[in-house]
């Protein structure tokens, strides 16, 4: 067999390659959405901590030539936008998520704005580990080139799904989430934990976002995410709050948005942009298939506004 | 942790807590020594919770002193409380649902390290367990034990914390008779062991006179009566707690007449309950004209989800509503024709648009009507407040002015004002919801004399009640729901607590 013509197993080889590189930003936007979750808030502004954490990793990058302060600076940016969100929803009759929604518009804008400069010099990427030397065919090369925050969510997900039964602090962010009056019988203020975990969330979301610009697709422009902040909001809901179920759910996704590009590269001319909507379309049908009009969803944290 | 201290005696002496110009408390010393249980009786805003949350540190008393084993204690706060060892049962449970038993009995530890190791802990939990009257499993998630378990694991979680003076406040109200009976029971052999001192706030004179060893009785802030349980009747408990006010009295009830027209009728009614994972399921129910039929059942047995179906807020799957014979969808015209009438639960939630005022709530039903009962198409506010006036004077409603927003009257008065809406007219379908929840002796007396004559006046009645005692009292006929499901029905006069209980616990 030619190496280099593998034909239609270049569908699902591109698919799973595809899952890997495209479903990074998914793991850690929910990830820290799941946190901020569990904790009995919504954070809706992670889409503009997510391109806000890609301009100024890429901008950082840029300026010192190092894609691990980049990284570091969007995680930082995105604590502060996380903590922004988390002192405004402490105060009386303050709605988290329209708090969410201005943010979300607020930390785009003011990425377009300080972006500006930065849209044409190239930033040094992220380094990826080959998995896939034991093979000579470029095409499993490709897909098997996984980038370490990849390998680093996933540890994530496992970590987190083990800290919230066996660590204090992730107890506690369950017991906050679920009941404000447990909580505060227990000694613990509410406010105190649902700011920390919605600034840890914002964090994750600003490392989603230097991914973005540092790795796939690599560079910073302005519809460098597309509304990928948001999906994982919904993904977290379909994943019932649960990590590792974030985890396999941005893998979904992430093989659904390769899904166009994979059918383009093998020759299909036709109708291949539709797939290009399969993300979009697969977050419908998800949202839809699992709510229902007359009963609440199970293992919702009780405090979350949507599910009150 | 150590659950091995022994009883203390807690005594409070001259307890005054003032709220500006109101007066909560008012001088009030009790004493109850250690090993003891006592009872604290009294009727809503006598006081009672005023009292125990001064004890725990809540509130901090305009005047007065603590002792706690005869010594003078600063308590400025729940955590000094919890330091001496004085815990606290609410009555709305406390522990956090999607966790499990061992997960919150762990996580409400003072000290708790930071990566928890979980067999260590289990070894633990599992040594002290067996010190423990109660069985419980602890590796479930707390939202799917059952009330009772809830309610032991309340107290669990108290002794585990290592208070050893309990305040258990209305701890039976959740739980069926004989649930009530084993936790009280278990809690008792502990004081009588010497493990645990309880002070106990009930307004349930069987419980108090079957567990307490003494009683202290508020009213209006200030003490009013003490002493053993052993030298006091039900009649002079009850008279230490109301004082001379007048007691509605309840009308006797007229026989049933044999060939009373059927009113209400449910067949094979499906619907999806709240977690819709569930279906209720009412095989087949008829209520006659003048007769009350009860449903007694635990919270969260379909009930609610009965109730919603009657009151059409919820869709039904299957079925069929029968209101003197013709189809029932709960609408607007449909109940004015069939002259349905409904109590719900937490009327200021279920009945009232709480903002708008007195008058206007009780004009709900007729507001759009003429006298001669037909719809006029301009309002006549003077007409709505005639009308409100006089229901206001008739079912003695205490409001400030019929402007007044509704949910700025007492929990009684808006019960009143619901009541007046509701039965004036005429009334042929009756469909009542816990009535007297949350409601004091008078108004309760006063509520259930109101629903015993509409049943005399010849409606139908369907009264569904958390509380038996209350069922027992009004009702003809008393079905028991369990499981979504009507399981059982007994006539009045062969009911027994026993046998409801046991079907409500779903033991058949």
């Amino acid at each position: 067999m030619d190496a280099t013509e593998i034909g239609l197993w270049g569908v699902p080889l591109a698919i799973l390659g595809g899952a890997i590189r495209v479903s990074t930003p998914f793991i850690f936007v929910s990830l820290g959405e799941a946190i901020t979750e569990r904790s009995g808030r919504i954070n809706l502004g992670l889409e503009g901590t997510l391109v806000f954490g890609a301009m100024t990793a890429y901008a950082v990058a840029v300026m010192t030539g190092s894609p691990w302060l980049g990284l570091l600076a969007a995680a930082g940016a995105g604590l502060c936008f996380g903590l922004f969100h988390g002192w405004i929803c402490k105060f009386r009759g303050v709605n988290d998520i329209a708090i969410g929604i201005a943010l979300m518009l607020f930390g785009s804008g003011l990425a377009f704005f300080f972006g500006k400069p930065f849209i044409q010099p190239s930033a040094p990427d992220l380094p990826a580990i080959a998995f896939g030397g034991w093979s000579d065919i470029p095409q499993v090369q490709a897909a098997l080139s996984v980038n370490i925050l990849f390998l680093i969510g996933a540890a994530l997900a496992v970590f987190l799904w083990w800290a919230f039964r066996n660590t204090r602090a992730g107890l506690i962010v369950r017991v906050v989430g679920d009941s404000s009056d447990a909580a505060r019988a227990m000694g613990l203020n509410p406010n105190t934990v649902r700011l920390l975990a919605t600034g840890v969330g914002g964090a994750l979301a600003g490392i989603g976002g230097a991914y973005l610009s540092l790795y796939y697709p690599g560079s910073w422009t302005e519809r460098i995410s597309s509304g990928q902040g948001l999906m994982a909001v919904a993904l977290v809901i379909f994943a019932r709050w649960n990590p590792l179920g974030c985890f396999a759910a941005a893998l979904l996704f992430g093989g659904a948005g390769a899904l166009g590009p994979a059918l383009q590269s093998v020759g299909v001319t036709q109708g291949y942009y539709l797939f290009y909507a399969a993300p979009y379309i697969l977050t419908l049908i998800i949202m839809i298939a699992t709510s229902s009009p007359s009963r609440s969803l199970a293992g919702a944290p009780r405090e979350l506004s949507i599910t009150k | 942790m150590s659950g091995a201290k022994k009883a203390v005696g807690v005594e409070t002496i001259g307890m005054t807590m003032r709220f500006g110009a109101f007066t909560a408390l008012d001088d009030v010393s009790i004493k109850v020594p250690a090993g003891s249980f006592h009872a604290l009786l009294g009727e809503n805003g006598a006081g009672k919770s005023t009292l125990v949350k001064c004890m725990m540190g809540f509130y901090h008393p305009t005047a007065g002193d603590m002792l706690v084993e005869g010594r003078e204690v600063a308590i400025a706060s729940p955590k000094d409380a919890s330091a001496l060892g004085l815990g606290m049962v609410y009555q709305h449970f406390t522990l956090v649902p999607s966790l499990t038993g061992a997960e919150n009995l762990v996580i409400s530890r003072e000290k708790v390290p930071g990566v928890i190791d979980w067999r260590k802990e289990r070894a633990a939990l599992a040594q002290f367990m067996q010190r423990m009257p109660f069985k419980l499993p602890l590796d479930v998630k707390v939202a799917e034990l059952a009330a009772g378990e809830k309610q032991k694991l309340e107290i669990i979680k108290q002794l585990y914390l290592g208070r050893s003076f309990l305040v258990l406040d209305e701890p039976t109200s959740v739980l069926t008779p004989g649930e009530a009976q084993e936790v009280l029971g278990l809690v008792r052999d502990m004081t009588r062991s010497g493990d645990l001192t309880v002070l106990m706030i009930s307004h349930k004179f069987h419980e108090v006179t079957a567990f307490a060893d003494d009683i202290t009785v508020l009213r209006k802030g200030r003490l009013t009566g003490t002493g053993k349980v052993s030298d006091l009747s039900h009649k002079q408990m009850a008279a230490m707690m109301i004082g001379d006010q007048p007691i509605s009295a309840l009308d006797s009830r007229a026989p049933v007449p044999a060939g009373a027209r059927q009113v209400l009728t449910v067949k094979s009614l499906k619907a999806p309950d709240r977690t819709g994972l569930k279906t209720i399921d009412i095989g087949e129910l008829d209520v006659k004209s003048g007769e009350i039929v009860g449903i007694a059942g635990i919270s969260g047995n379909g009930q609610k989800e009965f109730l919603e179906v009657l009151a059409g807020q919820r869709a039904r799957n299957a079925g069929d509503i029968l209101v003197k014979g013709s189809p029932y969808g709960a609408s607007r015209s449909e109940a004015r024709t069939l002259n349905v009438r409904f109590i719900p639960e937490e009327p200021l939630r279920n009945a009232c648009a709480p903002k708008m005022t007195v008058a206007e709530n009780m004009a709900f039903r007729t507001f759009d009507l003429d006298e001669a009962g037909k719809p006029v198409s301009w309002i006549r506010m003077s007409a709505i407040r005639d009308y409100a006036a006089r229901l206001v004077e008739q079912f003695k409603v205490k409001t400030a002015s019929l402007a007044s927003p509704i949910s700025s009257l007492s929990g009684g008065n808006v019960q009143r004002a619901v009541l007046a809406r509701e039965l004036t007219g005429e009334v042929d379908l009756l469909i009542v919801s816990n009535p007297c929840f949350g409601l004091d002796f008078s108004a309760v007396a006063e509520i259930r004399a109101r629903i015993m004559k509409a049943r005399n006046a010849g409606a139908a009645v369907l009264l569904m009640s958390e509380d038996l005692d209350e069922l027992l009292e009004l009702s003809d006929r008393i079905f028991v729901m369990s499981d979504g499901a009507l399981v059982y029905e007994t006539p009045i006069a062969q009911a027994s607590v026993q046998t409801i209980g046991e079907h409500m616990a779903g033991h058949h």
